[in-house]
């Protein structure tokens, strides 16, 4: 056989080795999951908006100019743009900004909170659901449609209308409301992954049910919880926001983007700027982790290749 | 001699792609007579169905184009058609077989509602005619009780009488030219020389011209009256059937032919495989894009882009080195290495 | 097929049971003595306990729990104090306002969110498809109950545009009753617009790069046949179930649309019966959404299967 010394692909000689192996490269970096989403543009928008309000909450103390319940009566509904308070002041001549600031902090901790929770308990009950199968299957399952069957926000009202307002009980309401959504996802992800063949093959050599839930099954669910919960915060950071807005939720004076709704709705036709700005931010940052959530989805799917 | 179908002359289709021009058919030029049977042979990738889908008029609108050379149907130059013009010649003058009959149909939708769907693009006649004629061509391709299967989903049927389904369409339009892309590659081996010998029938009655593309140079030695062989975009071989098999040229078909399973020959000879790859088509161009598994290759085929020649009446070769001046013989430098 | 339905029924009857279950021990577990609400804190302690005694509070849970479900199954919701009528002819009086302005936001969304998706779709990648995707974007990520806000700023407040407050009558005309419709029932479509818009076009990307579309063009069918007949048909399953979807979340928009429009509908009446903590309305109006959204879903589900002649009735679907 002649040939048979010739086993470099395409033109390594004439076009020199390094252009094939730069190519190689090239296409070896652009499947890297991290390289692939910084390619995205719309993740990277996404991710930019939601880092940005993250930095926001974190050094709120060190960007906020007042405290965010300093009541300054004599400053009441100053307009967007006043001198000394950027985004104005609201009823009780609190400043907006520094509201805005505050309120995002309570605002991200209660959605990212809720998902987390969420999240838990969903994998939790999905992958014993899932795993297991049988009557703890249809247990587990009936339960989540029973609460499926309540509209999430009313779900979520009820819940909050039982334990009380406060921080630490929007986020436990709006998490329990997304429970059955995510033991649903779970579910249909561990039947999809327990029909592969290596989970067999884990059977066959005697890996324990545990072991083989939380280090192969898991692990392979993981892409598709991670899409799905990113666009649940952003469904939790609207969630909150209408529960504090009817006053179910972050109670007033604590600052909420929800609860500065609320006092924009009150002051809606003196002041609209209050609720104008409040929504606005709500908006953007939803936004983010929509796109985000958008982008992650995209790259996950070999289908979506460009 | 019977007068030219369609003449294909040196076609460039490419796909503009984020990493680079893919240069999919890059130089396919061939014709193909009334009445006759052309071959398209190559391994994957080689651009046979892009070549299809190029005189079709199908490529993906935002990512293919037709950059270069002619498709002259008859006197139509199918490149200047118009979006309207071309849908007259598509499933009318033309007809297309593709590869996976299963997927061929449309899922939702029964088939008698397909077929006359079809024929009612194409004529102008009521619809109870044109489920009469969809019946009748269902009967001729030899579908068992073809009023019943007319209520039938595509999901219910075989993949062999999905196949005939289709050749039934082809036949309702009595087209000039049936383009075969691998008709039988999905379907069992006995349902294959069923849908062959129906195909090689229709010809018969109806004088169509088939474009037959396949992997399988068996089906090609049955069925054709001259072949073409592609590899990397370009032509490379194109012949009479009969002349290709008795007196091949281009060294890449004798691999293609010794890489053929042979039944009269002695079974205890291992298969020849072509060593190598195909190159990557985002780099030909430069070079004959066979030489870095060619056995027998030069440094002029290292820099240089092999043409076209027609060394015998109706023997075309893309090879330095099969000239006037030179031949090579078969199997010739590899004995010697 | 009648079996199929018949099977999804008797699914059913577990969820609905669960339904029952939570709503009765979420509105057993509400902070508060339904008794001193109804009569107010000067009432007497006998007074409330005679109350009590009359509305079975003084019997043991799972007593309560046999005798609620006996209750529903009769028909029998209890009775509002806050309206001061029977839960259920309250619900019943309200619900056609609901689904007036459900309906018809729904409606209006599914044309034109599927219309969007799929003219995104066929112009993938460029101007067309940015724009649409955008604004389908903004649409799911808007926080409608603030829509609405801005809606009345901008078109009462400001302008004095169009009515903002509750629900127009026949006996003005028409267009009151248009008038009226136009700012709740647009702030309710805005979700399911962007959703049905994403959905459609993603759906139709997959379906248009197909075989069996390729084939289609291949025969020579017009492509606004291919488009809008075969395209969308193939599309149609995801979004047959993004609707089904939709049909419960627009009743949820609902809860937050009306309140903010003061809309007389369902939403109106579970807001205010949140405020006041009226017990039996919470429960009765919680339970009949719930229901409502169990046979919803078993709807969909029939829908699906009769738009898709693949899937498998002896499995019931899925």
């Amino acid at each position: 056989m002649g040939m048979g010394k010739n086993k470099n692909t395409a033109f390594s000689d004439a076009l020199g080795k390094d252009a094939n192996i730069e190519m190689l490269k090239r296409e070896r970096r652009a499947n890297n999951a991290w390289n692939k989403l910084r390619r995205n543009k719309i993740a990277m928008i996404g991710l930019f908006v939601i880092l940005l309000m993250a930095l926001m909450a974190v050094f709120a103390p060190v960007l906020a100019p007042y405290l965010p319940n300093e009541i300054n009566p004599g400053q009441a509904y100053l307009p967007f743009g006043s001198p000394g308070h950027l985004f104005g002041t609201d009823d009780l001549g609190r400043d907006l900004l520094s509201r805005i600031i505050y309120g995002g902090r309570i605002s991200l901790i209660v959605a990212v909170g809720a998902t987390f929770v969420g999240a838990a308990l969903g994998i939790l009950l999905g992958l014993t659901a899932g795993y297991f199968g049988g009557w703890i299957d249809s247990l587990i399952m009936r339960i989540m449609d029973g609460m499926f069957s309540f509209p999430f926000i009313l779900l979520a009202m009820i819940l909050i209308t039982v334990i009380g307002n406060g921080v630490l009980n929007v986020t436990f309401a709006i998490g329990i409301a997304n429970v059955p959504s995510f033991a649903r996802v779970v579910r249909g992800q561990v039947h999809i992954v327990k029909r592969e063949e290596y989970c067999n093959a884990g059977k066959v050599i005697g890996v324990s049910n545990v072991r083989q839930l939380f280090l192969h099954i898991l692990p392979n669910t993981m892409s598709q919880i991670i899409v799905y919960a990113t666009l649940r915060v952003a469904d939790a950071i609207i969630s909150e926001a209408f529960l504090s807005f009817l006053g179910l939720g972050i109670a007033l004076p604590t600052a909420s983007w929800g609860s500065i709704l609320k006092t924009g709705r009150e002051c809606l036709t003196t002041a609209p700027h209050v609720a104008t700005i409040g929504g606005i931010f709500i908006l953007i940052t939803v936004l983010g982790f929509n796109l985000l959530g958008d982008g992650i989805r995209d790259i996950m799917d070999p289908k979506m290749k460009q | 001699m019977s007068e030219v179908l369609l003449k294909v002359e040196n076609l460039k289709t490419y796909f503009y792609q984020a990493s680079g021009v893919s240069k999919a058919v890059d130089g396919v030029s061939f014709s193909l007579n009334e009445g006759e049977t052309m071959g398209i042979v190559g391994e994957s990738g080689s651009g046979k169905s892009v070549t299809s889908s190029s005189i079709m008029r199908l490529l993906p609108a935002r990512t293919g184009r037709i950059v270069d050379g002619t498709i002259l149907f008859q006197d139509t130059d199918i490149r200047a058609l118009n979006k309207k013009e071309i849908l007259s010649f598509r499933g009318n003058d033309f007809a297309m077989i593709f590869q996976n009959p299963m997927t061929s149909l449309d899922p939702v939708f029964k088939v008698g509602r397909q077929m006359t769907e079809m024929i009612l693009a194409h004529r102008k006649i009521s619809k109870k005619e044109a489920w009469d004629i969809a019946v009748d061509a269902l009967r001729q391709v030899g579908i068992p009780e073809p009023e019943k299967r007319m209520n039938a989903y595509p999901h219910e049927l075989s993949g062999g009488m999905c196949q005939r389904v289709i050749i039934a369409m082809a036949v309702c339009s009595n087209p000039r030219l049936i383009i075969a892309d691998e008709p039988t590659t999905a379907l069992d081996v006995t349902v294959q020389a069923q849908v062959l010998e129906l195909l090689r029938e229709l010809q018969r009655k109806n004088g169509t011209s088939i474009l037959l593309i396949t992997h399988n140079l068996g089906v090609v030695w049955e069925m054709c009256d001259t072949v073409m062989v592609m590899y990397a975009g370009k032509t490379v071989e194109y012949a009479a059937c009969r002349d290709l098999y008795a007196n091949p040229l281009h060294p890449y078909t004798w691999g293609l032919l010794d890489s053929m399973p042979k039944l009269s020959s002695d079974s205890k000879k291992e298969l020849a495989a072509i060593p190598g790859v195909p190159p990557d088509l985002r780099l030909t161009g430069t070079c004959c894009n066979f030489y870095n598994r060619c056995p027998y290759c030069t440094e002029q085929c290292k820099t240089s882009v092999p043409p076209l020649r027609e060394l015998e009446p109706g023997h075309f070769v893309a090879c330095h080195r099969q000239s006037d001046a030179e031949r090579l013989e078969r199997g010739g430098a590899s004995d010697g290495k | 097929m009648l079996k199929i339905i018949i099977r999804r029924c008797i699914q059913m009857v577990p969820t609905l049971l669960v339904v029952v279950t939570l709503t009765f021990f979420l509105t057993r577990m509400l902070p508060g003595d339904p008794a001193l609400a109804i009569l107010g804190p000067e009432a007497e302690a006998d007074e409330i306990e005679l109350l009590r005694q009359e509305m079975g509070l003084d019997r043991s849970l799972p007593e309560q729990y046999v005798s609620y479900i006996a209750d529903v199954c009769k028909g029998d919701f209890g009775t509002s104090y806050s309206y001061h009528q029977p839960v259920l002819s309250l619900i019943i009086s309200r619900i056609p306002n609901t689904l007036l302005l459900t309906l018809t936001a729904l409606i209006f969304s599914l044309i034109l969110g599927v219309g969007a998706g799929v003219l995104a779709a066929t112009r993938q990648n460029t101007v067309i498809d940015y724009l649409i995707s955008v604004i389908a974007l903004l649409g799911v990520s808007m926080p409608v109950f603030w829509l609405g806000l801005m809606l009345i700023l901008q078109f009462s407040v400001e302008m004095n545009l169009l009515p903002v407050m509750g629900m127009g009558s026949m006996e003005k005309g028409l267009w009151d009753v248009i008038s009226h419709m136009i700012l709740p029932g647009f702030v309710l479509a805005v979700i399911p617009m962007g959703t049905f818009a994403r959905t459609t076009r993603s759906s139709m990307i997959d379906v248009l790069g197909s075989d069996s579309i390729r084939c289609l063009r291949a025969r020579g069918i017009r492509e606004s046949r291919v488009i809008w007949i075969h395209g969308l048909k193939n599309a149609l399953p995801p979004i047959v179930t993004v609707f089904g979807l939709q049909l419960a979340g627009t009743f949820a928009g609902a809860i937050v649309t009306e309140g903010i429009f003061s809309w007389p509908g369902m939403g109106t009446v579970i807001n205010t019966a949140i405020n006041n903590r009226d017990y039996s309305l919470i429960q009765g109006a919680v339970l009949f959404i719930a229901i409502s959204f169990v046979f919803c879903n078993m709807l969909v589900d029939v829908c699906y299967m009769l738009l898709n002649p693949k899937v498998d009735f002896e499995n019931g679907g899925h």
